[in-house]
């Protein structure tokens, strides 16, 4: 089946997110869509699942123009969307899951699970997903979610398979094992859209590139003529490296020591089990792995945010084990939070609110019991000019920046101070290549002024190319650890690591 | 890192900062559009009602001048706005305080009763302290009263994160219980009556009118002040002071609050008190103002219309000052009305509840009026 | 569990939930046990006679004579189910103990307030039956709602309306099409539920207490205006009960379940109706996906907005039917205000039931047991002040809602609006 988009233009508000976009996808090919976080990939393929309508275009199939009026017309033509965010229940099973929608049933509206489950497996047989149909869904890991994800598609009988950023969350390891899947549905004749933005992942698995960049096509190619430098320089628009400027470490006193931390979730599970690390002032701690091994968890317990159940954590030679939140921040501890929206900025307050968010107590800002908001507005003017937030009043709602100005805006509260150690957490997921260069050169400027920094990414790359050591955790444990001085590491042992394998050692400062 | 925060000089960049934006139109329609049109069409539905119910078009006109005449036709009528004003007003401040903490409070209603209970209660165990003593420590016995009680749903929530509303509801109707419970022991109960009504405030601790020197009916009492103070003090701790802040950011987005190390569960239940404090001083200055003594029910419902009186003042003090007197006038004029035009007073309730559905549907307003907005003022961003 | 035991064998504390939770369970029992020896005590001399046939029915039983000393037993039971959770328990083990703990504690509490009297037990059961339904349909109008998704504080409202209606409509239509009418218009209130919080995105619980003051003002005005006058607008037929055949001579268990009036069997049928469509159809699988993922329902063409709407729509409807219970099976009559808050009992009742159907119905039936003792303790002349016991239900709610007792699980996107893309 082929799928064409003719001149397909969507906008939201002021915001142009498709400008014209014409593309063509075939059956039997995997068809690479590149492009920046906000470059408008996910869009327009909301638009080609029916979720979205444009504003102006059309969507022609096998030479007939069609319209969706919602996300069933495009299930119903044949064209199935794996979201980036999993689209399931998780209190259902896969069979609940897979079948919901389109459910088999008997009298009475009666559900014949029995059917679906039968199903379920007849799928699993045919593109060896093994999944299985009983389990629920909260109680299987990311990857197999994702393995379910791609058989609700295929139960449905879906020829047009869109994949909205899939190796998020996978080891680099699964991420082979996932292509494997993706080439056994193009030997099917399925058409595949493969959404990333990641270089060598299109390179490895498309058959044809389209880049986007600002809501329009930047670029076709063949991945055969192209290097990952052509492919950068037609998403961003100008040459871009992707390497950080970095003079070596110059580690010197211990400034985070965590020894044995133990964390429990609500559920008396392990989340973090025995862990023990050491951030040094001058040098960058990376912490590498899969989403949902115990990272947050760790940062949560850095920061005071949960109560560990054993253990000890030693910030700059005083025991904060069980010091407050407020106490740690004193001290010199910067956190940037993993999700800003939800945890480092009020969307409907001030910047200059949000710039206070934790230090609005501080002598500094207050008189008596009030806070004094002419001083705070004064200091805020400054942080945003320092950290290069563009926006054109301090009294502007924080909801109304873009998200790099945002995260600059959060980056700037927790640095602009004495600190001693920092704390990023994904510091650069879903921004622009500009902003992500912006906040990697601060906190490298934060490393070579003295602090300790410890950096959470699911990035690799990006852990790969700021870290000075490099720490994996898999299941809430560390399960290695190796030195990352001038980009040392091998990468590939690093992604087995993530995957649970356990790797060398190669310093001693892990337990 | 290093830098220099503070006293330094802040270069044309920065400067350029400091300018404030303009308030935006969609912002007026927000706050002045939307709740005049609601105010507009619960009248007209409120008078369609009238005609369901087979009274006549004179009679209806009559009503609405009653309303009029009523809320702010003589001095009489203003005194009694006022009057009907205070408790609304005080207990409204508990509530939009509790909204802008991100707390639904719906136990205004019993904080009240036992305030204005533990007020009664207070002044005649003392009743040989002298005139402004008595009072202001039966406000304050009153206040106390309040905030212990929604403090449960506060600690409530603070340690086991039971939802307030249904906390709060729940403690309302074990107040009622509570109530009745109290009214009749002997200590409590009126000498020599069977039914539960309390003993009387002393003369001392009563609220004194103000005008009785014109009029001995003027009904209007200190409690005024006590209204306005408190609408200055939750302004000031809503926005100026430390507390207030943290507030605020834990009613905006609890988890941001959380991560900047603001205590979620003392805000919680800070908040929460302050809450009960306000609706028990709403209920110690109906008891000690306007009633004299605690009954069953005393409250009158003051409790739930607070609710719709916050959200109709957008849970900012001035707003909820603004909508209490609108509200004290409905209630005024509706007596007026039941008395002119024989219409039952009942009807004032359903014109506040018409009141809220628009005001906090502005969607529905917009729906209903499309000509009294700008075109696409809330469009859709991505 | 693991990890707790193999760490301690190191000597090293990890401060873990459950046992946390077990040993709060723990001193709760261990508490009860000390009330029941201390202030339920009973002479041994006594016995309480608990009366388990009235002289009328087919076949008649003898009365269950209770010595004094049962409660020593319940006492010893307490104290030892207590320790036992105080010394290893897991969570499972502490909501068993808990239930059976209250159990206990329930028939102490009457062995007590019986002793030396008799009792007709069998007349509280179908009292406490008749009392929870009202509850138990509240309840089931908010498990109908809450699984997809939408907080209904508006079921006090619906019942008002349900009631005034059936009032209204039964007077002058007679009571069947009261009976009907009471449930469109409960429906009603539900469709402007709904269209208050899908359409228009107003708040659900403001839009929830609007809708109660609402009806309040709309229901008191009409019978301050209207009634008060024309008193034949106010006075329809009551259904009466109906003994199924057979089964309604079945001891004890008969009067409560089978010799009731329509409003009873309505509700256990209403109650079995939506387990099976909730749970083991389509339309109710779709309903729960839409309060647990809305986003994931839609992407898979299933239309959020209608399938809430037509669920709070039917939570109105049995609202409604509910709220008939209270002129059309019981006194004929409106009053202003009669519901007197069992709607939000129900709403606690749903809690308490864990938005199940057969959870609300077993919370309602505790509920109403509370209810119909009260009415009867005033008989027995009891120390505690009725209106403590009127309290329980209440307290037992919040102690519920905060998860003491083990926590339930709402549905995940339960409050939140869902804005289409």
């Amino acid at each position: 089946m082929d799928v064409e988009l003719r001149g397909i233009t969507k906008r939201f508000g002021t915001v142009l997110a498709n400008d014209n976009v014409n593309l063509m996808i075939r059956g039997g090919e995997v068809l690479g869509l590149l492009g920046e976080n906000g470059a408008g990939k996910s869009t327009m393929m909301n638009i080609l699942s029916g979720l979205y309508s444009p504003d102006a275009g059309e969507i022609v199939i096998d030479g007939k123009a069609v319209a969706f009026e919602g996300p069933g017309d495009g299930i119903a033509a044949g064209i199935g969307m794996v979201h980036q965010h999993f689209m399931l229940v998780p209190v259902f099973t896969v069979a609940e899951n897979v079948v919901l929608g389109v459910e088999p049933t008997g009298a009475l509206g009666h559900l014949d699970l029995k059917k679906a489950r039968a199903e379920v497996e007849e799928i699993n047989e045919k593109y060896g997903l093994h999944v299985p149909a009983d389990a629920l869904i909260e109680d299987l890991p990311v990857g197999i979610q994702q393995r379910v994800e791609i058989l609700k598609v295929l139960f449905r009988e879906a020829d047009v398979l869109i994949l909205d950023e899939p190796t998020a969350v996978l080891t680099p390891q699964e991420v082979e094992e996932f292509f494997g899947i993706v080439r056994s549905l193009k030997e099917a004749g399925k058409a595949i859209v493969f959404i990333t933005h990641k270089l060598h992942e299109i390179l490895a698995v498309s058959d044809r590139i389209n880049v986007l960049r600002q809501g329009r096509i930047t670029g076709e190619g063949d991945p055969k003529a192209l290097s990952e430098a052509d492919l950068a320089e037609m998403m961003v628009g100008r040459p871009v490296s992707f390497t950080v400027d970095k003079a070596v470490a110059q580690p010197g006193k211990p400034m985070l020591e965590m020894r044995n931390v133990v964390m429990l979730d609500d559920g008396d599970d392990l989340v973090l089990d025995h862990v023990s690390l050491t951030v040094r002032s001058g040098e960058v701690l990376g912490v590498a792995g899969v989403q949902g091994n115990g990272q947050t968890e760790l940062v949560e317990a850095i920061a005071g945010l949960e109560r560990t159940a054993s253990g000890k954590i030693v910030f700059d030679g005083e025991d904060i084990t069980h010091a407050s939140v407020r106490e740690r921040h004193r001290q010199g501890m910067a956190h940037i939070p993993e999700d800003r929206h939800r945890m480092g900025m009020i969307a409907t307050f001030t910047i200059a609110e949000n710039m206070v968010l934790n230090s609005y107590y501080d002598e500094e800002y207050t008189r008596g019991l009030s806070v004094d908001w002419g001083h705070v507005q004064e200091t805020a003017a400054a942080f945003c000019v320092d950290f290069d937030v563009r926006t054109p009043s301090v009294f502007l709602p924080a909801g109304n920046l873009s998200g790099g100005n945002q995260q600059k805006m959060v980056v700037a509260r927790e640095l602009e101070r004495q600190t001693k150690l920092v704390i990023a957490s994904q510091p650069t997921r879903g921004l622009d290549v500009g902003s992500i260069e912006y906040i990697h050169k601060r906190l490298i400027q934060s490393r070579d002024e003295g602090d300790g920094v410890m950096i959470v990414s699911s990035e690799l790359d990006e852990i790969m190319g700021l870290s000075d050591r490099i720490v994996v955790m898999f299941e809430g444990k560390i399960v290695a650890e190796f030195d990352n001085t001038a980009g040392s590491a091998d990468r590939n042992a690093v992604g087995l690591a993530m995957a649970g394998a356990s790797g060398e050692t190669t310093s001693g400062a892990a337990a | 890192m290093t830098t220099s925060i503070g006293k330094r000089a802040l270069d044309d960049a920065g400067r350029a900062l400091l300018q404030r934006t303009a308030r935006g139109r969609s912002e007026f329609e927000d706050l002045v559009v939307v709740p005049v049109f609601a105010v507009i069409v619960a009248l007209i539905l409120g008078a369609l009602i009238m005609l369901a119910t087979g009274v006549d078009l004179p009679t209806i006109g009559k009503s609405f001048v009653a309303l009029a005449v009523g809320s702010v036709g003589s001095l009489n009528a203003l005194s009694e706005t006022l009057t009907a004003s205070i408790p609304l007003v005080l207990a409204g401040l508990g509530l939009g305080l509790g909204f802008r903490a991100g707390l639904f409070n719906i136990g205004a209603e019993g904080q009240l009763l036992l305030g204005g209970t533990a007020a009664v209660v207070f002044s005649f165990t003392f009743p040989s302290l002298p005139f402004p003593l008595l009072m202001i420590l039966s406000l304050i016995a009153g206040a106390a009263v309040g905030a212990l009680y929604a403090s449960i749903a506060g600690i409530l929530k603070a340690t086991t994160g039971a939802h307030e509303v249904i906390s709060t509801i729940m403690l309302n109707l074990i107040s009622y219980r509570l109530l009745e419970y109290l009214l009749r022991q002997p200590y409590i109960q009126k000498e020599g009556r069977s039914d539960p009504i309390s003993k009387s405030v002393p003369d001392a601790g009563q609220l004194p009118r103000l005008l009785d020197w014109i009029d001995p009916n003027l009904r209007l009492h200190a409690g005024v002040f006590v209204m306005l103070l408190a609408v200055a003090f939750v302004w000031w701790l809503l926005f100026r002071s430390k507390i207030g802040f943290a507030f605020r950011a834990s009613g905006a987005n609890p988890d941001a609050a959380r991560y900047a190390g603001m205590r979620s569960g003392l805000v919680i239940v800070a908040a929460m008190a302050t809450a009960g404090a306000l609706a028990g001083l709403a209920g110690a200055a109906q008891v000690q103002g306007v009633l004299g003594r605690a009954s069953p029910g005393f409250s009158a419902g003051i409790g739930f219309d607070a609710i719709a009186l916050a959200l109709l003042g957008r849970s900012h003090p001035v707003g909820i000052l603004l909508a209490g007197l609108l509200f004290g006038g409905l209630e005024a004029g509706g007596r007026q009305m039941q008395v002119d035009a024989g219409v039952s007073i009942d009807l004032i309730g359903i014109i506040q509840a018409l009141i809220i559905v628009f005001i906090a549907a502005p969607l529905l307003v917009r729906a209903i009026f499309p000509w009294g907005f700008r075109k696409d003022a809330k469009g859709g961003k991505a | 569990m693991t990890a707790a035991t193999t760490n301690a064998a190191s000597g090293e504390k990890i401060d873990s939930g459950k046992a946390r939770q077990a040993r709060i369970t723990g001193g709760i029992l261990i508490a009860l046990a000390l009330l029941v020896l201390f202030v339920l005590d009973v002479g041994t001399g006594e016995v309480a006679t608990f009366k388990l046939s009235r002289p009328r029915d087919a076949i008649v039983l003898g009365d269950l004579v209770v010595p004094g000393s049962f409660n020593l037993l319940v006492a010893a039971l307490l104290a030892f189910l207590g320790v036992r959770q105080f010394l290893r328990g897991g969570v499972r083990w502490s909501n068993l103990s808990i239930g059976i703990g209250l159990a206990l504690v329930i028939m102490a509490f009457l062995v007590w307030a019986t002793a030396g009297k008799s009792f007709s037990l069998t007349g509280m059961l179908q009292a406490t039956m008749v009392r929870a339904v009202p509850i138990a349909l509240g309840g089931l109008a908010g498990v109908l709602s809450e699984r997809v998704a939408v907080i209904n504080i508006a079921i006090e409202g619906m019942l008002l309306a349900g009631a005034f209606t059936g009032a209204l409509i039964g007077s002058l239509l007679g009571s069947w099409l009261g009976l009907a009418a009471a449930v469109m218009v409960g429906g009603m209130f539900g469709m402007m539920l709904a269209a208050l919080v899908v359409t228009y995105r107003m708040d659900q619980i403001i839009a929830g207490v609007v809708i109660n003051l609402l009806v309040l003002g709309l229901t008191s005005y009409v019978t301050s205006q209207v009634f008060a006058h024309n008193r034949s607008l106010n006075n329809a037929q009551v259904f009466r009960a109906w003994k199924v055949p057979l089964l309604g001579d079945i001891p004890v268990l008969g009067p409560m379940l089978f010799q009731q009036n329509l409003f009873v069997y309505g509700a256990l049928i209403l109650v079995g109706v939506s387990t099976y469509y909730l749970f083991y159809t389509k339309g109710g699988l779709r309903a729960r996906a839409v309060g647990e993922h809305p986003r994931a329902a839609d992407t898979l063409g299933i239309d959020v907005y209608w399938t809430r709407y037509f669920h709070v729509t039917l939570a109105g409807m049995v609202a409604g039917f509910g709220g008939a219970w209270f002129t059309l099976g019981s006194v004929g009559r409106f009053d202003e205000n009669m519901t007197g808050g069992r709607g939000y009992i129900g709403l606690a009742a749903m809690i308490f039931g864990r938005w199940h159907p057969v959870g609300a119905l077993a919370a309602a039936l505790v509920f109403g047991f509370a209810d119909s003792l009260q009415q009867k303790l005033a008989l027995l002349n009891t120390p505690i002040p009725s209106e403590f016991l009127a309290m329980a239900p209440y307290i037992a709610t919040m102690i519920v809602v905060a998860g003491l007792i083990g926590k339930a699980r709402p549905p995940a996107a339960d409050g939140k609006a869902y804005v289409k893309e």
